[in-house]
């Protein structure tokens, strides 16, 4: 790229005219992304960080320097820690159960003669639904308080008569079956078909020739062919569902709007339900700031963790 | 063998049920009466299939449901096909246009994708409400138009488009927009209307942004105005449902149809995360 186009700027004349319209050309297509992205992106978190180092409560102005007074309140204020806490204990339980429920699926599908598609449709058609009406069918009917929601007379019919306030009970912390299995509704279904797909991508072959050397169980061709060969897939798949669940918001919000201050009740907060309320309820803008960092940052040092763990390590050795 | 295969198909079986058992109840409540869905025993379905909470949902004033479903196809219709298409354009100059500033503009685009989007939303506030943009439609808008992700997915697109084509059209005459407007782009419709259609899906379902910026009911998607419906002191039940449902039906319709976009899409997006 750069070889091409080098004698495009000392070259006189002739050249320097053919140059030009490419030139133009470039600027035209990507002016509008650049511009874009410079304006929402670089100067938003540009702004952000210094706001971060603001007093800023009720202006999104800068002047008043506080240093680094917002990270000190934040990191000493219990109710931002125990968001942190709440959102890794919450990445903890949904991210495994995510992929081993996407990745069996994605199996059992596969090995469907017919019908397959009706299957993949069915397990798959949840993505179209926003985590709002998966909130609202989650905690008006399916796990509502009342005797006649789902759950209840589910239980009812278990011979457990008194019914259940799922999103109401703390201690056991019920509220968290609701929130964990709405997720896993709206989102096992995109991870499945990136798991089905990897599994078609494996050669028929390699199993062939796994089992005339004796590997006739499922389990074991899992184990040694499917499972070493969705490596790439697997790594993926956690990086994506860390990601998306250290952002919870919708369904958090919805569900346990009445819990949202933590008074009384379960403290349903994630960490952009507090930074949420920080910078739109008290609009404290400089704290919200700070909040957005330090969640930014949490997110990037647990991807890269993860990928020291399951993936970059490896593929850079075989690369080398 | 056989009796595993009856196995797979038993276990899938017993899996669907409960993936398709919201879909049933936003049916079944949206179609009951408000007595009977609040009765205190189950009813697997309607007595009499009542309409009220479609009536109800679209009447009340408080909550204007049928507005905020034309504000969330105009932010849809408008975000996706245009986010898409400077998408491609962005992909197109980088992959195809060789000129110094390639590298650096790729590097300043990619370098967006290492910040996760929603963790950002209070700097994004911060200058969009500086320009303006609190309550307004270019405010819901405009931050979602820009992807570096898709950008990167059609820059490897466009690499791999072929040279002969390309030089064809330089014979006749074509300059690099008339490459890309004439031959890069009609021929890139597969994975415009994949990333489009999953654009629409995003935007169609967001709701963090559009609560954050779109406060003013006049500026409320569907999915702000159905929270604000179940988070209201005396829920109307049916109506909630109703509302759902039709708040999810042009998706479900969308899935159902172009799921081959949709999967391609996925696997695109799935692969480089």
């Amino acid at each position: 790229m750069t070889t091409t186009a080098a004698p495009a700027r000392p070259g006189p004349g002739g050249r320097r005219a053919a140059r030009r319209p490419a030139w133009r050309a470039f600027l035209l297509l990507t002016l509008p992304m650049v511009a874009g992205l410079f304006v929402f992106k670089y100067v938003a978190i540009g702004w952000g960080l210094l706001l971060s180092f603001n007093d800023a409560r009720g202006t999104i102005a800068l002047g008043d320097w506080n240093g680094l007074d917002n990270y000190r309140r934040l990191l000493g204020d219990p109710a931002f820690t125990r968001s942190l806490v709440t959102i890794l204990l919450f990445t903890l339980f949904i991210v495994p159960v995510t992929f081993a429920l996407a990745l069996g699926l994605a199996v059992l599908v596969n090995r469907l003669r017919g019908g397959r598609a009706l299957f993949r449709t069915t397990f798959f058609i949840p993505a179209a639904v926003s985590y709002v009406v998966g909130a609202l069918v989650w905690k008006m009917s399916l796990f509502s308080g009342t005797p006649s929601g789902v759950a209840n007379s589910l239980a009812y019919l278990l011979g457990y008569e008194e019914s259940i306030g799922w999103v109401a009970t703390v201690d056991p912390p019920l509220y968290w079956i609701v929130l964990v299995t709405v997720r896993l509704w709206l989102q096992t279904g995109f991870y499945m078909i990136l798991f089905l797909a990897g599994i078609q991508q494996i050669p028929a072959q390699l199993y062939e020739a796994a089992r005339v050397d004796g590997a006739e169980s499922e389990a074991r061709l899992f184990r040694h062919i499917t499972w070493p060969m969705l490596r790439n897939t697997s790594v993926a798949v956690v990086l994506l569902l860390i990601i998306n669940a250290f952002q919870a918001f919708d369904e958090f919000y919805n569900i346990l709007a009445s819990n949202l201050s933590g008074l009384g009740g379960a403290d349903g907060r994630t960490p952009l339900i507090y930074l949420f309320q920080t910078a739109l309820g008290e609009q404290n803008y400089g704290a919200g700031s700070a909040g957005a960092f330090v969640v930014t940052v949490l997110i990037v040092v647990f991807t890269l963790l993860q990928g020291r763990i399951a993936g970059f390590g490896r593929t850079a050795e075989e690369e080398s | 063998m056989r009796g595993r295969r009856l196995g797979s198909y038993a276990a899938v079986i017993v899996f669907a049920v409960p993936f398709l058992l919201p879909f049933y109840l936003l049916v079944r409540n949206a179609l009951m009466s408000r007595r009977e869905l609040g009765s205190l025993d189950w009813h697997w379905w309607p007595e009499t299939i009542s309409f009220q909470g479609f009536a109800d949902a679209f009447g009340n004033e408080a909550v204007p449901l049928a507005h905020a479903l034309w504000n969330s196809t105009l932010i849809s219709t408008i975000s996706a096909p245009l986010s898409t298409l400077l998408a491609s354009m962005a992909g197109y100059a980088l992959a195809r246009i060789p000129v110094a500033a390639a590298k650096p503009v790729f590097f300043f685009i990619i370098a967006t994708m290492m910040v996760p989007g929603a963790a950002t939303f209070i700097p994004t506030f911060v200058v969009v409400g500086s320009l303006g943009g609190v309550n307004t439609m270019w405010g819901l808008i405009a931050p979602g138009l820009f992807s570096a992700f898709a950008v990167l997915l059609f820059r490897g697109f466009y690499l791999r488009f072929p040279r002969e084509l390309e030089d064809a059209g330089r014979v006749d005459g074509l300059g690099h927009l008339g490459l890309y407007a004439r031959l890069a782009l009609p021929n890139s419709g597969a994975l415009f209307a994949s990333l489009g259609i999953l654009s629409f899906i995003e935007h169609w379902n967001a709701f963090l942004w559009p609560l954050v910026i779109g406060q003013d009911p006049e500026f409320w998607t569907v999915q702000v105005a159905l929270s604000t419906n179940l988070n209201q002191q005396a829920v109307n039940l049916p109506a909630l449902f109703a509302g759902a449902l039709v708040a999810i039906l042009p998706l479900v319709a969308l899935f159902l149809i172009a799921q081959r976009w949709i999967v391609r899409g996925v696997l695109l997006s799935g692969i480089k995360g």
